[in-house]
């Protein structure tokens, strides 16, 4: 009954913060319902037993993700009002194209069966009591069975640093910049000169 | 669980020697800036002919490791020899365009090497998992490379585009393996190729058509291949001419592997998606480039329709037609590279131009070239006795042996329909009244990749056999039961 409750809390959180993520006139605010939106989804996620998953959630999405988004969104100067002109026009496409997904989903699902020897394939399969927790199963397997799609992962992270560099990095001249070893390398007496000062007369 | 020793990463290891070069070569550039591009992009040839060595030197027998991710075996094997030997043709071509316009940039060589290592993973892929973290590295890496003339606006578009459209597939692409682990619960090809056979749900072949709508875009095959003519005429031309020559091949690859391990046991379901896609692409390929102008989308349009001729080998679903496949992708690699080092060459004054009107009366201004171009055009349209005629027949001839006559006609009559564009940049380069000549330095390394491409194009004819041997050994390799007996043991062991 809770369980229900709580599932149906989520849901409709989601589903509204979801609609005023793209309704929004205010970006900031679209930002700011799309983290509703995150923490709501990680409530569901934690009602499915996946809790490693919905901190993962609010952690990266709404810890890194959403607040990079703000940034974004406050530092870029955009016009969004003449972004959304014209978008009005690609509803019906919109429409079209999410009812034959829908459409799809509901056929799979109505129609949906495992296989019966699904449950020997799972590389961990989970346990209902006293069984290990999502974290330590997840740890047990990353980096041993699953090193190769981690460390290519890596890879991957690789290849976007350096893509977010090459497009986006420019080096402008007269840009002062910190050079550690010649602050270190410094003596006083390149820097400073000591006069000797009568008083009352100035250098 | 089995103890990982170096030994067992053995069949990975021109992989590895390529990711590690990889990072030494960008701590180098960084360290050196952008002067040391021509340096970095001679040493990522370097690197990539050394992996090659290291390939051949290999045996090819089928090996799989890292949890069954990872797979080596004759087709693997041949497909990621022809992947580097496309990574170095690109590279090669490359470097002097790259001080033509302006993008002397030393991640450039760092990127085609990054995207290569991608190919080469996907090649080998035997999970669904290892298969996503290889394209996407690939992916990724040509994404950067499409908008990498970043202030221009054409480039910074067909980036973007790219980019759009390529995420979109990659989602479209796991929401198919979504659906097929929620079925099996396995990601790996040979767990899946055993739940598959024994049972089937509507579940799986809506996932099925999905993670092949995911590949398709990647091949650009009709109907995902919109985004093909924008990227190829917006990019810079060298990594248009890297766009054409090396990842299809290597995405071809995974789709091969994909249809004939994993879903061999879905190959009626399969079957009649291949057919349709290939006969669009057929279609749309030779009608499309009927009425462009500039020869990069002219190209694209080449290759989409292409891409149709080789997908017919795969609908023949057997050792001849994937064979037929093989032949055909390597002599089309060849042959695009030798086109797109003459097209590198179009420019004037400094300038690059890219309209077949540009092209007219090459032949007296530049006949070296102009006959270069020639028989280029004249083996991609499929005239004998030029290599692309003997790629098209063997194609053909695995369609009528298994029987898909309808493919195997409108084929033809398409390729007739895609001969009147390619003769028709050889008429304009002989018989229209000269325009201005074109800038005549050429570097020496694309006259190398012109001169090989245009050397295997010709004597081709004299020795097929060697190649389709080569062909047959590694397609067999898909078709040989054994290795069913391996994954078991495999598994048993872990």
């Amino acid at each position: 009954m809770l369980t229900a409750l709580a599932f149906y809390l989520f849901a409709s959180v989601v589903l509204m913060s979801a609609i005023m993520v793209i309704t929004a006139r205010n970006p900031v605010h679209s930002v700011l319902f799309l983290i509703l939106a995150f923490f709501n989804a990680s409530g569901l996620f934690v009602l499915l037993g996946a809790e490693f998953i919905a901190m993962i959630l609010v952690i990266v999405y709404v810890g890194a993700v959403a607040v990079l988004f703000l940034f974004v969104v406050m530092m870029l100067d955009m016009d969004f009002k003449n972004l959304r002109k014209g978008a009005m026009q690609y509803v019906p496409m919109g429409i079209v194209i999410g009812g034959v997904l829908l459409a799809e989903l509901i056929t799979i699902f109505s129609a949906w069966k495992f296989a019966p020897d699904a449950d020997q394939n799972l590389a961990v399969p989970f346990k209902e009591e006293g069984g290990l927790t999502n974290t330590e199963a997840l740890g047990q397997v990353l980096y041993t069975d699953y090193v190769f799609a981690f460390q290519v992962s890596g890879l991957i992270l690789l290849v976007a640093m350096i893509g977010a560099i090459v497009l986006t990095l420019r080096h402008r001249d007269g840009v002062r910049r910190q050079v550690v070893s010649k602050q270190q390398t410094r003596k006083r007496e390149d820097v400073l000169e000591v006069k000797k000062v009568t008083p009352g007369t100035g250098v | 669980m089995s103890t990982l020793t170096l030994s067992h990463l053995s069949p990975m290891l021109p992989d590895l020697f390529l990711a590690v070069a990889g990072m030494v070569l960008l701590v180098a550039g960084v360290l050196r800036g952008n002067e040391s591009t021509d340096f970095i992009g001679r040493a990522t040839i370097f690197c990539l002919a050394i992996a090659a060595a290291l390939l051949i030197g290999m045996e090819w027998s089928r090996a799989e490791i890292l949890n069954g991710m990872f797979l080596l075996d004759p087709f693997a094997g041949f497909m990621k020899l022809l992947v580097i030997g496309g990574l170095i043709a690109s590279v090669a071509l490359s470097m002097q365009y790259l001080h033509q316009d302006y993008i002397v940039r030393f991640e450039y060589p760092v990127l085609v090497l990054f995207s290569g290592i991608g190919m080469m993973l996907m090649v080998s892929a035997h999970d669904m998992l290892a298969l996503y973290v290889g394209l996407e590295l690939q992916s990724l890496a040509l994404y950067v490379l499409a908008a990498i003339r970043r202030d221009h606006i054409k480039s910074a578009e067909a980036g973007m585009k790219y980019f759009v459209l390529g995420a979109i597939s990659s989602g479209i692409l796991l929401f198919g393996i979504s659906l097929l682990y929620g079925y099996t619960g396995t990601t790996n090809f040979a767990l899946l190729a055993d739940t598959l056979s024994a049972n089937m749900s509507l579940g799986v072949i809506i996932g099925l058509v999905f993670v092949l709508a995911g590949i398709a875009f990647k091949i650009s095959a009709v109907p995902f291949h919109m985004w093909t003519p924008d990227v190829y005429e917006g990019a810079p031309t060298s990594v248009t001419a890297f766009f054409a020559i090396v990842p299809k091949v290597a995405a071809l690859a995974l789709l091969i592997r994909l249809l004939f391990e994993p879903f061999s046991a879905l190959q009626d379901q399969w079957h009649q998606i291949i057919w349709f896609i290939s006969l669009a692409s057929m279609a749309l390929g030779a009608f499309s480039g009927l009425v462009q102008n500039n020869i990069k989308r002219l190209l694209a349009y080449s290759s989409i329709g292409n891409m149709g001729y080789a997908l017919i080998g795969v609908a023949a679903a057997g050792e001849m037609g994937i064979t037929a496949v093989v032949v055909y992708l390597t002599i089309y690699m060849v042959m695009t590279a030798g086109v797109f080092g003459v097209v590198l060459c179009m420019r004037r004054d400094g300038q690059a131009v890219e309209k077949i009107d540009d092209l007219s009366g090459l032949s007296q201004n530049s006949p070296a070239l102009a006959y270069a171009l020639a028989i280029l055009m004249f083996s991609l349209s499929g005239i004998p006795p030029l290599a692309g005629f003997f790629g098209k027949f063997i194609i053909f001839q695995a369609a009528v042996e298994s029987g898909l006559y309808v493919l195997a006609v409108l084929g033809v009559l398409t390729s007739v329909v895609a001969a009147n564009y390619y003769l028709r940049v050889i008429k304009v380069m002989f018989f229209d009244d000269p325009a201005d000549k074109f800038d005549s330095e050429i570097a020496f390394s694309r006259k190398l990749i012109i001169g090989f491409s245009i050397f295997v194009t010709l004597v081709f004819i004299l020795n097929p056999s060697s190649l389709v041997e080569k062909s047959r050994a590694a397609a067999s390799a898909l078709f040989n039961d054994s290795h069913y007996v391996a994954a078991e043991s495999n598994t048993d062991a872990s």
